[in-house]
């Protein structure tokens, strides 16, 4: 049997409401009101598609053996690097093995869904015995565009083995087709949109359906072996009109999550799954399908061992854990639509040195410290001489992970001096349970909730982007746990 | 067998500039204004001076890298001259530098001056110095001075279960005394007194730090000429001030790598100043110290510190802040020309202009702001960030005493 043996998630916390982006730009685009339901998922300032990745796959690593993977796929279209391995940066963000296959699928919103064949396709080989795919969309949209209100930022991750399996996969089917409906130029920033009714009435309506029916019929199934049909399709009246046209009724349908976070490109897919798998029972059968150029539907059915998962925070849980703001021009900042005075405090050079970035790449993207094996002191960094002042000793530390050691604010402060596009900065130590610590960034928090003494955990963000050379580093900062 | 600083060196004579938004006055001018002062208060000729230390931190926006500036700035006749950077203690290094080679014995007179020149930056609080090509650049938050300090206020909050409003009075009063200091101080940046009421209402920098928490960024100079006393006697000099300690303690990433420091204190301050005490034979701080002029570039700072001189017990700074004990007129007067808060701190000269203070009193010079027989006078430096830092110590007294 093979198939998804874990799944995770991730919703930035931060949600814009869509009443707001009417309010402020409503007046240069009336039509946008009609998509003004609920609110979008929005990235944080420090958040970007690779960002959420990791924390999509940390989520889905949950109890798991990471050392045991050994494929990892990442899905998107908003990757920060063109010519720049981003799946490995997330595989070293989480300090997976040197000698796995890492590769980046994208160029397609279906992206999500292929790199989930090609996935089970390495483990049906044989090849691979633990493939992680891992998709992940931040899109960016000119002001005032429709599609500004259907996009949401968002990740989802699965585990592929074939070894406990929680959901089996039974058969995939494909259709290619170049459907323009949208493209984005390689050197482009946003999309350019045809028509929204031909997209819907000759992309959706029928494209979908022609991968939908081709799998039952390959699978020789109908609508009645399916418990749950997941497509997507941000036009929630022709999303329902989709599936009822394929016999599905609306029970079996999985909301596309408009109203609660927007589309969230190349995850989506695969985010509908992991919600849908975060409630499922043992013996229901799943249809996902991933739409673009094409259309490509897979098959699963549950497992009784989903039973056994250990709990993680996944889709539901990242949805449930928010901060509603209707501060659009706080959006329009971070998306780099407003041209704001930094200062002159804010020309401070932000070149990267590769070399250093290199011989560092474990404790900056892994947040890899050391231990020492005289007397077991964890620290970060990792160095040639421990810090215990009553140790001293040299060359003694292994590699120590605390990406995901719980901890505790030590100091902090809000800094308005400092240069920042969410001021205050707030920033303080960090001390790690079982010892190490760290003077580190704080994120995802109002400097009013933070107190000496709470608890933090740590996420894997943006530390600083050279806009010049179009360079993103990459760090880990605190989250209080409010 | 070792035997310290304690009374090997005097000093000859000393200069400090009028501290200040100086935007007429280039760093090469500010040099020869403390130059002048110092030599001519020394009663020397530029020949006689044998070495010279010169002490600029921001190399980044200041007079630039390497000796040379001093060198050309005064025209110092091609003798030896070293340039030290060490924070915010750079002034007392080269200080130390200059008091070290005399009482080597390998020259008889030798000069310290610090310059720094922050006002041509184009914006307020002082330069970042990440080059982004540093090993830290990468993964330490993007922080301000006043950040980084500020968290000495949040710990300290914590640890001695101290209300932060509380501990907020405690912090505007220690300004509140500077700016009574400051105001009758001709040299000062600063010069107007201000209220615990509109030092706790000021904007705020960085929580909990206002805007009156915060020392002024300053361009400024002060020197010293140092030598032998057998030598300054020879010379005539009475009332000698006397070199007693000297001290540095410099962290070695335990305060932010290791789990035994809670963040409310400077582990380098509660060493070097043993030490310091140790090798000026002072037995009881408290009681033996008459005056001093300490770090505050911060008010937190300066509150914390009077715990690790040991002039404050531990979690007593706030009592005897409040009750006025380092105030002009208190039992150990702090601050005594204004502090960094309000004198001004251009840092290569921070640690000069506080001996200069200190070597005023002890000779009777200082005016409005003389104390009533000083004795031992302490200086204290801190660079840095409060987990991780160089604290410099000195102590001055009379000579034989």
């Amino acid at each position: 049997m093979i198939g998804i043996t874990a799944f995770g998630g991730y919703i930035p916390r931060l949600r814009l409401s869509r009443k707001s982006i009417v309010q402020h730009i409503g007046w240069l685009n009336p039509a946008i009101a009609g998509g003004a339901q609920g609110e979008r998922s929005m990235c944080n300032f420090d958040e970007d598609s690779l960002t959420m990745a990791v924390a999509a796959a940390l989520d889905c690593l949950v109890g798991q053996n990471k050392q045991g993977v050994d494929s990892l796929y990442l899905a998107s279209t908003t990757l920060p690097f063109a010519d720049r391995l981003n799946a490995g940066i997330v595989s070293t963000a989480l300090n997976l093995r040197d000698d796995i296959v890492t590769a980046d699928f994208g160029s397609t919103q279906r992206a999500g869904t292929t790199a989930l064949i090609a996935g089970l396709q390495a483990i049906k080989s044989g090849d691979k015995k633990k493939v992680l795919v891992t998709a992940s969309d931040k899109r960016e949209t000119k002001a005032a565009s429709p599609y500004e209100m259907w996009f949401g930022d968002g990740a989802a991750s699965v585990l592929l083995s074939d070894e406990n399996v929680i959901a089996e996969f039974k058969g995939s089917h494909t259709v290619s087709l170049d459907f323009v409906d949208h493209y984005r130029g390689s050197l482009k920033q946003y999309d350019y949109n045809w028509e929204e009714r031909w997209i819907r009435d000759e992309g959706y309506a029928k494209i979908v359906p022609q991968a939908i029916r081709g799998l039952m019929a390959k699978l020789e199934i109908t609508m009645a072996d399916v418990d749950k049909l997941i497509f997507p399709c941000f036009i929630k009246r022709e999303h329902a009109g989709i599936a009822k046209a394929l016999g599905a009724t609306p029970e079996k349908v999985v909301d596309n999550m408009h109203e609660v976070c927007g589309e969230t490109g190349v995850a989506h897919p695969l985010a509908m799954l992991v919600s849908t798998l975060e409630a499922a029972k043992p013996g229901e059968r799943i249809i996902v399908a991933g739409y673009g150029q094409g259309c490509e539907a897979l098959y699963f059915q549950v497992t009784d061992a989903i039973q056994d998962l250990p709990p993680r925070a996944g889709i539901r849980g990242s949805l449930a854990s928010k901060e509603t703001t209707d501060n659009y021009m706080k959006f329009l900042k971070w998306r780099n639509l407003l041209l704001t005075e930094a200062g002159i405090r804010g020309e401070a050079p932000t070149q990267h040195p590769l070399t250093a970035m290199w011989r560092q790449r474990k404790q900056l993207l892994g947040l890899v410290g050391g231990k020492c094996r005289k007397c077991g002191t964890p620290q970060f960094p990792k160095t040639d001489i421990c810090v215990n002042p009553e140790c001293r000793t040299a060359h003694t530390q292994d590699d120590y992970e605390f990406a995901t050691v719980p901890a505790t604010v030590k100091t902090f402060t809000g800094d308005n001096l400092a240069a920042s596009v969410n001021p205050p900065n707030i920033y303080g130590m960090v001390q790690f349970q079982g010892g190490g610590r760290l003077v580190a960034d704080f994120t995802d928090c109002k400097l009013a909730d933070v107190k000496v003494g709470m608890p933090v955990k740590m996420s894997f963000r943006i530390h600083a982007e050279d806009k010049e050379r179009g360079f993103t580093g990459y760090f880990w900062r605190a989250v209080p746990i409010v | 067998m070792a035997t310290g600083i304690r009374d090997k060196v005097v000093i000859l004579g000393m200069g400090c500039t009028k501290f200040g938004e100086r935007w007429d006055t280039g760093p090469e001018q500010l040099m020869v204004e403390a130059f002048e002062e110092a030599l001519k208060d020394a009663g020397v000729e530029r020949k006689q001076i044998q070495a010279a230390w010169f002490g600029s931190a921001m190399d980044e926006v200041n007079v630039g890298k390497s000796a040379v500036p001093l060198s050309m700035g005064v025209r110092l006749p091609e003798i030896p001259v070293t340039r030290v950077e060490n924070f915010c203690a750079t002034g007392t290094e080269a200080f130390r530098g200059a008091c070290y080679a005399v009482a080597a014995g390998v020259y008889d007179i030798t000069l310290a001056l610090g310059c720094e020149k922050l006002k041509d930056t184009g914006y307020g609080g002082l330069p970042g110095t990440n080059t982004g090509a540093t090993r830290t650049a990468q993964w330490l938050p993007a922080t301000s001075a006043p950040g980084t300090f500020a968290q000495l206020a949040s710990a300290y909050a914590a640890k001695y279960k101290v209300p932060m409003e509380d501990l907020k009075r405690a912090m505007a009063q220690v300004s509140v005394k500077s700016h009574a200091n400051g105001s009758i101080n001709p040299k000062a940046h600063l010069r107007k007194k201000v209220s615990i009421e509109e030092v706790m209402a000021a904007p705020l920098i960085a929580y909990p730090l206002g805007l009156f928490d915060c020392c002024g960024v300053s361009d400024g100079s002060a020197c010293a000429i140092v030598t032998t006393p057998e030598i300054a006697k020879a010379m005539g000099k009475k009332d000698l001030v006397s070199v007693k300690s000297l001290q540095i303690a410099v962290s070695n990433g335990a305060e932010v790598g290791y789990n035994n420091w809670d963040g409310d204190h400077f582990v380098t301050t509660a060493k070097a100043s043993k030490r310091a005490y140790e090798e000026a034979g002072v037995r009881n701080p408290r009681e033996e110290i008459s005056m001093m002029e300490v770090h505050d570039c911060f008010s937190i700072t300066e509150l914390v510190t009077m715990e690790d001189l040991y002039i404050s017990d531990r979690g007593g700074a706030v009592k005897d802040i409040l009750e006025g004990f380092y105030n002009a007129d208190g039992k150990v007067p702090c601050q005594i020309d204004g502090g960094l808060k309000c004198f001004g701190h251009p840092i290569g000269a921070s640690g000069l202009r506080m001996l200069y203070e200190m070597y005023l009193q002890l000779q009777g010079r200082a005016g409005q702001r003389q104390l009533p027989n000083p004795r031992h006078g302490l200086t204290h430096n801190l660079g840095g960030m409060p987990y991780q830092n160089v604290c410099s110590i000195s102590i001055v007294g009379r000579y034989g005493d």
